[in-house]
């Protein structure tokens, strides 16, 4: 029997350079040049929003392109907290919506906004898996400590909110995790991990068929404002600061409104 | 592009290559790329220092959140590099040592986790772990919940930890070779004999460093924690997730506990570094 010597390097260093490289080209081909078929180059307007208005303002920035042709509306989703920290470090967003009057309000004492105007309310909903197996009724039920219950964490504004409806009930939550964002809360209760969670009325709305909603009284305790603004920023052109205010009041107008008010959001 | 030659030699004694072999291979214009990525590094990691109060420092990472945070990190981290030298020994060895169809496939499949988004190994982990997962379902039924708890953190961790000590493991036992085993089998050595004696001290600076970059990758694991285990203070939320969430209310207090990980982290590299490195096969 002979020993086999060492003749070269390992396959899985082979194997990482490629990968590498793969990962490389994909990268660049992510980022793509924005002109128009005619020639003209388009104006880009950036509108930094909550994740929570994704499909509203997926639709209004659609119809806004439609109306302004030759605009380029780029929407940034992520937290308000996110949002509100990449504005503070200069990210280059002309306007932006938050879920909270709070983390806007953090923008207004840095001068970085200024007015802002609420355009949708929204509140606090019970969310259960399809035909409600645990049969939540109230908010009550979900003290249960045998529930896998999921909840933001406090620190963010979905889990302020929540707070403020328990305590205002008087009651202690026990949850199994508190979660980043009222999008974790949902995915957890539809991947089926969680018995129930606390979420926007808007998130039940937008999960369809895949869980059920149940509304509870003490909501009323926690009515989050989203708020709109016209960010200051340096680089604006005329043209994107006339066009942010026309976002602006695209939201405020009243088919903006109807988008809102078919995604499940209240009006202000 | 010429560079000076007091900045060369310089350099060439910072790096810890055998001397003899550096001068041959290395052309003078790496130097500005290799200063570059040292920069790219570094950088990052200064500016954020810049960024600690440092008068409130300790009140920040001695919080009773950020305490809870790194004691459970460090134990999870723990658990997680026993779990992978348990479970990643014997497979570098059967990847290195073993002759069967399917070999190369098999070692593709492992170095998966390497590269793949660690969001999408929770995603991964919750199809089998969960509760309506592939394995969750009759887990279930035994009365084992795992989504939401420590070992769902630890199983995280393990899943992207795992490649990092199977790879260096492997490399160093094809660097190191077959003879000594050979000779020692010979010798009326038993397989368990053999390994015990030969192969693993042979091997073992790979093995540290192996074991060292799990430990690391485990200890500053994300994604996948946040996916498959959620969030909850001294059960699932490790000190990744605490900066993350701290990061929304007070980002002084995030910066802290950033840099309270990278301390970790040096801390540890180096610790065994400086021990493995010496006899480290290349």
């Amino acid at each position: 029997m002979t020993a086999a010597l060492p003749r070269r390097t390992t396959r899985a260093t082979a194997a990482l350079a490629v990968a590498a490289s793969a990962a490389v080209a994909l990268t660049a081909c992510s980022t793509g040049s924005a002109a128009t078929s005619d020639g003209e180059v388009d104006t880009t307007l950036t509108v930094f929003a909550a994740a929570s208005l994704t499909a509203a303002f997926d639709e209004t920035a659609a119809d806004f392109e439609a109306d302004h042709p030759g605009v380029d509306v780029r929407l940034s989703l992520a937290g308000s907290s996110s949002l509100v920290a990449q504005i503070q470090q200069g990210a280059p967003a002309d306007v932006v919506a938050t879920a909270d009057t709070a983390t806007m309000n953090t923008l207004v004492a840095d001068d970085l906004v200024d007015a802002p105007e609420p355009f949708a309310t929204n509140t606090l909903e019970i969310v259960v898996p399809p035909g409600n197996p645990t049969g939540i009724a109230n908010l009550q039920d979900l003290t249960d400590p045998g529930l896998n219950l999921v909840v933001c964490a406090p620190e963010v504004p979905c889990g302020a909110a929540t707070t403020a409806v328990v305590d205002h009930a008087g009651l202690t939550l026990q949850p199994v995790s508190e979660e980043q964002s009222v999008t974790d809360v949902l995915g957890k209760v539809t991947a089926g991990e969680a018995d129930a969670g606390l979420v926007y009325v808007t998130d039940v709305a937008r999960a369809g068929d895949r869980v059920e909603g149940v509304a509870f009284d003490e909501s009323a305790a926690a009515v989050n404002t989203y708020p709109i603004a016209m960010v200051d920023r340096s680089g604006q052109t005329p043209d994107q600061a006339d066009l942010a205010q026309q976002f602006v009041d695209a939201v405020l107008s009243p088919d903006g409104q109807a988008v809102l008010a078919d995604l499940g959001f209240a009006a202000p | 592009m010429s560079a000076p030659a007091t900045s060369e030699r310089a350099a060439t004694t910072r790096t810890r290559l055998d001397p003899a072999e550096v001068p041959a291979g290395l052309p003078r214009w790496a130097y500005l790329p290799a200063v570059g990525g040292g920069l790219f590094v570094v950088l990052p990691l200064v500016a954020m220092g810049t960024r600690v109060d440092w008068s409130n420092y300790g009140g920040l990472v001695t919080s009773e959140s950020a305490r809870s945070a790194l004691a459970l990190s460090l134990q999870t981290a723990t658990a997680s590099t026993l779990l992978c030298l348990v479970l990643g020994i014997p497979m570098a060895l059967v990847l290195a040592r073993g002759r069967f169809p399917g070999q190369h496939l098999l070692r593709s499949l492992v170095l998966v986790p390497l590269v793949l988004p660690p969001v999408v190994g929770g995603v991964a982990l919750l199809s089998t772990f969960g509760r309506r997962g592939l394995l969750g379902e009759s887990m279930e039924v035994l009365g084992l919940q795992i989504a939401f708890s420590t070992t769902a953190v630890v199983l995280a961790q393990s899943f992207v930890a795992l490649p990092f000590l199977v790879v260096s493991l492997e490399g160093s036992l094809r660097t190191a070779g077959e003879r000594y085993d050979v000779v020692a089998a010979s010798l009326g050595a038993s397989p368990a004999t053999v390994l015990r004696r030969v192969t693993l001290p042979l091997v073992w600076p790979g093995l540290v460093s192996g074991t060292v970059l799990a430990f690391a990758r485990a200890l500053g694991e994300f994604g996948a924690t946040i996916t498959f285990a959620g969030s909850l203070q001294g059960v699932t939320r490790t000190l990744p997730l605490e900066v993350y969430l701290q990061r929304e209310t007070d980002p002084d207090a995030a910066v802290a506990l950033s840099l309270l990980l990278v301390a970790v982290a040096v801390v540890v590299i180096a610790a065994t570094h400086h021990r493995g490195a010496g006899g480290a096969a290349r």
